[in-house]
Order: structure tokens, then C-alpha cells, then sequence
């Protein structure tokens, strides 16, 4: 029992680090949030609610708009499943990292936000850190930070005045560098571009609701072309070539010189 | 809406969610060999994808309009010249957050 508790409490300190901006920003996000569902006429049960049961940030925002309006079941189902269409890549990407980490994997699974996600997926884990527990404890304070705005901002609403404008930005930087640990890692950076270049392209297409579906089918065909070149570049071994790092140990520093530009495919 | 259609459409939503998250390990179970199709997309996708969610998160600003996206862009260039120096995560994503929130508070 007490290495038990010593491995969960190793895993937890190693987890909380990654997660900190992730609590500014979904502190930020869910009490904006529970305010709005708060000054749209909803008691805080539906945000406290909603932020645990579907935990998936922007579609819980859609959401407040479809109870404001008929009673359209169908549409509400097809609609979070164009939203949230991106978690197929996650779980695609995922499949081998779950593998192994027992019951807590309907959980992982189940909280797999962005967030949590690309914190699972790009963060080098200690040999000594249980990965299982890692990914857990990452997914659960995520789910913990979202609930707990979300509840917040549905109870005191309008209460709350002071001046965090430009606070959600801090999404947007951790996501940049979440980019940039993948890129200083990998040894091809064809798919990094093209996520990029694609993405930019529907956006300026097809407008800021209507991109995120023909920016995914777009990379996934540009990615299946480009399946043979890539394979051979190297592109696709670099199965846990990927760290995030909160501590800036740079124990990875050597290894960006070194991949240098090993896979040009094209 | 009555109580009972807030439930089934706040039950819809989980519903659909939790489909976009668990489909693919529905379709490829642990104990399966996953296709070799698939074992390469889960290991180019990622890159994309994170790629795909910086420009989700920049989706709405406007080039031509308001501040013009620059408090963004001089705010992204400090995370990179952070995050390239120290390598340090919280520390570029703290930079660039306060440097954002400086701009549009009090520049733009």
C-alpha cells in the first residue's frame, strides 16, 4: 500500500506542472462559461452539470444555444458530432499510448479534451512515473479545472468584475508551444506544415465555423498521398519522439540537433 | 423546453461526444493488431493536428478589422522567442499570455 500511494503521488507531482496553464485557461473559459449560462437564465446546476457530462469546451457553449431554442434532439447530436469530429485524430493517435493503463482507460477516453490530449501525447514521462496514473491524473485535474469554473461562474455570474481581458490567449500559447515541442522533436516536419498550411487555407475557405471539418479531411488525404515518401523519410518511427517540458531540464536539447532534417520526403 | 427535452438534449451531446472520442478504440480494440493504415495516421496526424489547433485557436481574429491581429502576432513571435531560448513551458506560455493581455488592455 505504501509504495502504492508513494507511485500515485509521484505520478500527481509529476502530472500537476503540465496542467497549470491549462487551469488559468479553463478557469478563465468555464467561469466565462457558467456567467453565460448564468445571464442566459440557467441556475448553476446546468453548468456544474454540463461541465462534468460533456466536458468539451466549445460545444458546451452551442449548447446553451440549442436549450434556448426548439426542441431539436437530432440536430443537437449531429451538430457535437461536426464539432467535436477532431477527437477521432486524438483517439486515432492515442491507440497504442492507452494501451495497457487498465480500467482508467474508459476515463482517458472519456476526458479526452484537447487539453488533455495534447498534453498526454506530446509529454515525455519519467521511466519511473507510472504513465497510466500520469495521463489520469493530467485528464482529472483538467476535468477538475473546467468543472470548478464552470460551477464558479454559474453561481456568483454576474458577481464577478475584473479585468482579464486577454487572459484566454493563454490557450493559444500553449498550444504554439505544444507546436514548437513538436517540431524541435521530430524528424520531418511535412505533417506540422501541412496541419498549418491546410488549416490556414479552409479557414480563409470556408470561414472560422465551418473549417475544422474540411481542414481534417483535407489533411487526412494530403497525409494518406503522401503515406509511401513519409514512411520512407522516417517521418512515421517517431513513435514517443515527443516532450513537452514544464521543468526546462533541456534534457532533449541534444536530441534537436541531432534529428536535424533526416526525412526530407518529398 | 421542458425539463425532460433540456435532459435528452444535454444527454445528445454527451452522447455525441463521447462517439467522436471513443469510436476509434470501438473500431480498432487493444487486443486487435490496428491496421498498418492507421498506425501511420496516428503517428503523422498529431503534428497536423496541433497544427490545425493553433489556427482553431487564432480563428476569429480579424486581419482587417480592429486591432488587425497584430496584438496576436507579436505576442506568438515572444512565446516562440521564449520557448526557443529557455525552453520552458510555463515560463514562454506566461510570457505571451501577459504580453497579450498588456496589448490589448493597454495598447490596442
Amino acid at each position: 500500500m505504501q509504495t502504492r500511494s508513494k507511485m500515485l503521488k509521484k505520478a500527481f507531482t509529476t502530472a500537476f506542472p503540465y496542467t497549470i496553464p491549462i487551469f488559468a485557461g479553463f478557469w478563465f473559459l468555464g467561469i466565462t462559461y457558467g456567467i453565460y449560462m448564468n445571464v442566459s437564465g440557467f441556475s448553476f446546476w446546468y453548468p456544474m452539470l454540463m461541465s462534468i457530462t460533456i466536458f468539451a469546451g466549445s460545444i458546451e457553449f452551442v449548447t446553451v444555444n440549442m436549450l434556448l431554442g426548439a426542441f431539436n434532439p437530432l440536430q443537437a447530436f449531429a451538430m457535437t458530432l461536426m464539432i467535436n469530429a477532431r477527437h477521432l485524430f486524438y483517439g486515432i493517435s492515442m491507440l497504442d499510448k492507452f494501451r495497457g493503463v487498465g480500467r482508467k482507460k474508459f476515463y482517458l477516453i472519456f476526458g479526452m479534451c484537447d487539453e488533455s490530449f495534447s498534453i498526454n501525447y506530446t509529454a515525455d514521462i519519467p521511466e519511473d512515473v507510472d504513465r497510466g496514473w500520469f495521463m489520469f491524473f493530467v485528464t482529472l485535474l483538467n476535468h477538475f479545472y473546467w468543472f470548478s469554473g464552470a460551477t464558479l461562474g454559474g453561481i456568483f455570474g454576474s458577481l464577478i468584475h475584473f479585468n482579464t481581458e486577454g487572459l484566454e490567449f493563454v490557450m493559444t500559447a500553449m498550444f504554439v508551444v505544444i507546436f514548437m515541442e513538436q517540431w524541435l522533436k521530430e524528424k520531418n516536419h511535412t505533417s506540422s506544415i501541412l496541419g498549418l498550411i491546410i488549416s490556414l487555407i479552409c479557414l480563409i475557405a470556408f470561414g472560422a465555423d465551418n473549417f475544422i471539418i474540411p481542414a481534417m479531411l483535407a489533411i487526412l488525404a494530403v497525409l494518406s498521398l503522401l503515406r509511401r515518401p513519409l514512411e520512407a523519410g522516417g517521418a512515421a518511427d517517431d513513435d514517443n519522439g515527443n516532450s513537452a517540458d514544464p521543468d526546462g531540464s533541456g534534457q532533449h536539447r541534444m536530441e534537436i540537433g541531432e534529428s536535424g532534417r533526416g526525412g526530407e520526403a518529398q | 423546453m421542458t425539463l425532460a427535452q433540456q435532459i435528452i438534449t444535454v444527454a445528445m451531446v454527451v452522447l455525441g461526444t463521447a462517439v467522436t472520442r471513443f469510436l476509434p478504440f470501438l473500431i480498432f480494440p487493444a487486443g486487435k493488431q490496428t491496421p498498418k493504415y492507421m498506425q501511420y495516421l496516428g503517428k503523422v496526424l498529431p503534428a497536423a493536428v496541433f497544427g490545425l489547433l493553433v489556427i482553431y485557436c487564432l480563428k476569429d481574429v480579424s486581419v482587417f478589422t480592429g486591432s488587425r491581429g497584430i496584438p496576436e502576432l507579436i505576442s506568438i513571435i515572444l512565446v516562440i522567442l521564449l520557448h526557443v531560448w529557455k525552453r520552458q513551458m510555463l515560463l514562454s506560455i506566461a510570457g505571451g499570455t501577459v504580453c497579450y493581455m498588456l496589448l490589448v488592455q493597454l495598447v490596442f
